[in-house]
């Protein structure tokens, strides 16, 4: 470890030499793998066409019953970001795949402290005026 | 104000865009003069660099340097020049309110305005943050023991698009002008209807240009710490102030695209006719109210975490302890961290939301006082029973915690939403911010500037001089800001440029003498500096270890050489250097020769340097509408990271001879700093 030159690659130990990485788990040794790395982002885009199409046509056809297709396109949506998650920005159950993990569930917090505070405060603004009806009374 | 009137006119010739000679204030004599003494010095400057030769030395060692220590410096370079302006901005402003009572002054409002959106613009975005930016560059790697971060030239050109958008702001001095908003620029005032000048501008396209410097800092700083520790230091073996600066570049991650998507949207406000905040069309203008303060308080975190780790190094070291409480500091670090995301509407408490969201934002601010005070605490019980020595950077730390505290204070004050609505938008509010981020960031800085610069140069700081500043610096503060607070429970609004009321003028007067001190400080510090190259011989450090530090920084030479260490440390507990130095101690032997082994280092290049010349090209074509310069920065600065990734050699080696020599000297001046005997040649 002391003669590591320094560059980020210290992922390299990991996910080596195992047959069984799991499904979208990134090779670090990139060109010895590029079609396998191609594979991967291949089989995602396939994937999430797929799941794409899927949408276009649960919504269009009368296939589904006409009250479940918000319920379907719900379940195809949340289909779609697991499949961006594994196959693109290569979330995984994998050994040193905790830094992504956690960097991603620290901007979904921030994203939704963000949004959820900035609907309730947008909401709220107005909470100290006059209703507008009272203001036309006023005016009449 | 005639000069302005073509600007505003909007005529745009395809050549010069809106630019014509009207845009120099002829009018205006102190901008011009001071703008012209400056250029001078600049091009005099460079013509005796020139003269001397040092131009290539300057060009090859400094400019396109991607070594992460001289990139810290110039950061700190930046900040400091940086200060000057903004610090004479100050001394505009203080010396104006002092003399304006009933009389309009000496400072026209159209002048005055800008001077206090620059002066807020320059000192949070170019002078806090490339200092605490400069500091955590260059501090990180050697307390990480590593040899650089993790992507060098990119830091590189982070450092310049900063130094790019501190160019741009000062340019507005000259051509034009600046923004007359404040420094959060707040439509609708700041909307095309209102600021039909270049001003506003200026300010979206300099902070737009050095944010994503600072943006990618943040992802570069993260990386390292994440990826790139030394063997042996795990989270839980990191120095303070990698964890608080682990925290800062997590929250810059975080915060600085809402700051990018909230001035874009402002910007195709202004330049393409769009209504997100104007008063027509369905625009809000309170949305752009809570969006930058949705950036802006993780902001002030993003500033003041780093200044707490640099007091806990400094604390530590010169009282001659471990840090106390080191756990439950990075728990309160984290725990700031994510809370400083929740806290955002108290800036805006009488925007008009009921008690419900007033209430709950009052109480979250309120909580992160909590983990800032287990902080205070911690510092207190690592100085209890410890050999205190009072060196310059300890005098800023206790001069930062009696001082954060009263600023605290004032902000756990200001978050109980009625006192708010008596308080807002008043100088009682001007004065806790300062209160906090110069006796909190800015005491910060200057700790860690004299506590790192041996480090870095090689001397030590004189410390008369430097006790000096710090002396009239902290009185200065308290003379200064003390009577804002008086004003602001007196009624007095923030950014008045002149007020009939008698009763504050003798307040805003000893004001004024405050900041006639901190100006004593300043000339000190510029003493302090001249003084210790002067003596630069007498202040030297030989061993590389001044202050009897505990932290791995201090176990190689000072200046390190560019790699920092020829093996990487080895870690086996909380204060890595501590262990190893206690060891020798007791052995009377330094360690185990180390295998030296061949290394790779980062070639040098000037990526980020042209990068920022077409930047800058692009933001003042952008400034001005000048359409084809736009593009044609643009490509360049494409063209150049497209030069940058297609590069054949991007490494050079070391090899493990050089290395081995090196080392040895560095080994023999830990063994006469522990007075054990050196080594035989082998």
């Amino acid at each position: 470890m002391s003669d590591e030159h320094s560059h980020v690659d210290d992922t390299r130990s990991a996910g080596q030499g195992h047959g069984h990485a799991a499904p979208g788990e990134q090779e670090a040794d990139a060109k010895a793998n590029v079609g396998k790395a191609v594979g991967i982002y291949a089989t995602g885009l396939l994937l999430a066409g797929i799941l794409t199409a899927a949408s276009f046509w649960a919504a269009g056809s009368h296939a589904i019953f006409g009250p479940a297709v918000p319920a379907a396109l719900i379940a195809l949506a949340v289909a779609q970001m697991g499949v961006h998650l594994v196959f693109f920005l290569h979330i995984t159950t994998g050994p040193d795949n905790t830094n992504n993990v956690l960097a991603l569930a620290f901007g979904v917090l921030i994203v939704a402290l963000v949004l959820v505070g900035s609907l309730w405060i947008m909401r709220h603004l107005d909470h100290n005026l006059m209703p507008m009806s009272s203001v036309m009374d006023m005016q009449r | 104000m005639t000069g302005l009137r073509s600007i505003e006119t909007g005529h745009s010739s395809p050549v010069f865009g809106k630019l014509s000679w009207d845009a120099i204030p002829f009018s205006e004599p102190l901008p011009l003069v001071a703008g012209g003494l400056v250029g001078a010095g600049l091009v005099a400057l460079l013509a005796w660099v020139w003269r001397r030769g040092y131009m290539p030395y300057l060009w090859k060692e400094w400019i396109t340097s991607v070594d992460h220590k001289k990139i810290g410096i110039m950061y700190c370079t930046l900040a400091a020049v940086m200060l000057l302006r903004g610090f004479s901005d100050a001394l505009l402003m203080r010396s104006q309110q002092a003399i304006a009572y009933n009389s309009p002054g000496y400072l026209p409002p159209d002048h005055y305005d800008q001077i206090f959106s620059a002066h807020g613009t320059i000192m949070i975005f170019f002078v806090a943050m490339p200092f605490m930016i400069g500091l955590m560059n260059f501090v990180l790697p050697l307390q990480l023991g590593i040899r650089d971060v993790a992507f060098p030239t990119l830091n590189s050109v982070s450092l310049w698009l900063t130094a790019v958008g501190a160019l741009l702001v000062n340019m507005s001095l000259v051509i034009g002008e600046f923004a007359r908003t404040g420094w959060v620029v707040y439509p609708p005032l700041s909307e095309l209807r209102f600021s039909p000048g270049v001003g506003v501008d200026y300010y979206l396209w300099a902070i737009q240009i050095s944010g994503v410097g600072t943006l990618l800092s943040g992802v570069n700083l993260v990386t390292t710490i994440l990826k790139m520790r030394a063997p042996g230091m795990g989270y839980s073996r990191m120095p303070m102030f990698c964890w608080t600066s682990l925290a800062t570049n997590l929250l810059i991650v975080a915060a600085f695209p809402i700051l990018t998507a909230t001035l874009a949207m402002l910007t195709l406000d202004r330049y393409l006719g769009f209504h997100f905040f104007t008063n027509e069309a369905g625009g809000n203008q309170m949305m752009f109210v809570n969006l930058i303060w949705a950036w802006g308080h993780p902001e002030v975190y993003i500033l003041i975490l780093p200044a707490f780790g640099i007091f806990s190094e400094v604390v530590s070291t010169f009282s001659g302890k471990p840090l106390f409480g080191y756990r439950s500091m990075i728990l309160a670090t984290m725990v700031i961290c994510l809370l400083s995301f929740m806290v955002w509407l108290h800036h805006f408490f009488t925007m008009g939301a009921g008690a419900d969201v007033n209430g709950f934002f009052g109480i979250t601010t309120m909580i992160i006082a909590v983990p800032t005070g287990v902080k205070v605490f911690n510092w207190l019980f690592t100085m209890y029973g410890g050999r205190i020595r009072f060196t310059t950077p300890m005098l800023w730390s206790v001069g930062f915690m009696v001082t954060f505290v009263i600023g605290g204070m004032t902000g756990v004050l200001l978050a109980v939403p009625p006192a708010d609505f008596v308080l807002h938008n008043s100088v009682f509010l001007v004065a806790h911010f300062h209160n906090v981020i110069i006796g909190g960031v800015l005491f910060g800085a200057f700790a860690g500037t004299t506590y790192w610069w041996p480090k870095a140069f090689g001397f030590t700081l004189d410390e008369t001089w430097g006790k000096r500043a710090f002396w009239f610096w902290i009185t200065g503060f308290y003379v200064a800001f003390m009577p804002l607070y008086v004003l602001g429970l007196m009624g007095m609004t923030r950014r008045l440029q002149h007020y009939d009321v008698p009763g504050w003028q003798p307040w805003l007067i000893t004001a004024g003498v405050g900041a006639l001190l901190i100006l004593c400080g300043i000339a000190c510090q510029i003493r302090m500096i001249w003084v210790s190259v002067r003596d630069r011989h007498r202040l030297a450090d030989l061993s590389g270890d001044p202050w009897d530090g505990r932290t791995l920084e201090w176990i190689t030479s000072s200046p390190p050489p560019p790699f920092n260490f020829a093996t990487l440390p080895r870690v086996e507990g909380e204060e890595a250097y501590w262990d190893v130095k206690s060891r020798a101690r007791d052995r009377r032997q330094l360690s185990d020769l180390p295998d030296y082994d061949r290394f790779e280092m980062p070639r040098n290049s000037p990526t980020g340097f042209v990068t920022a010349f077409f930047a800058t090209g692009m933001g003042f074509a952008l400034v001005w509408h000048i359409w084809w310069l736009v593009i044609a920065g643009f490509l360049g600065a494409w063209a150049t990271f497209v030069v940058f990734a297609w590069r054949d050699e991007p490494d050079y080696e070391v090899t493990a001879e050089e290395a081995e020599a090196i080392d040895r000297d560095r080994r023999a001046a830990k063994a006469k700093l522990l007075d054990i005997p050196a080594e035989r040649p082998a």
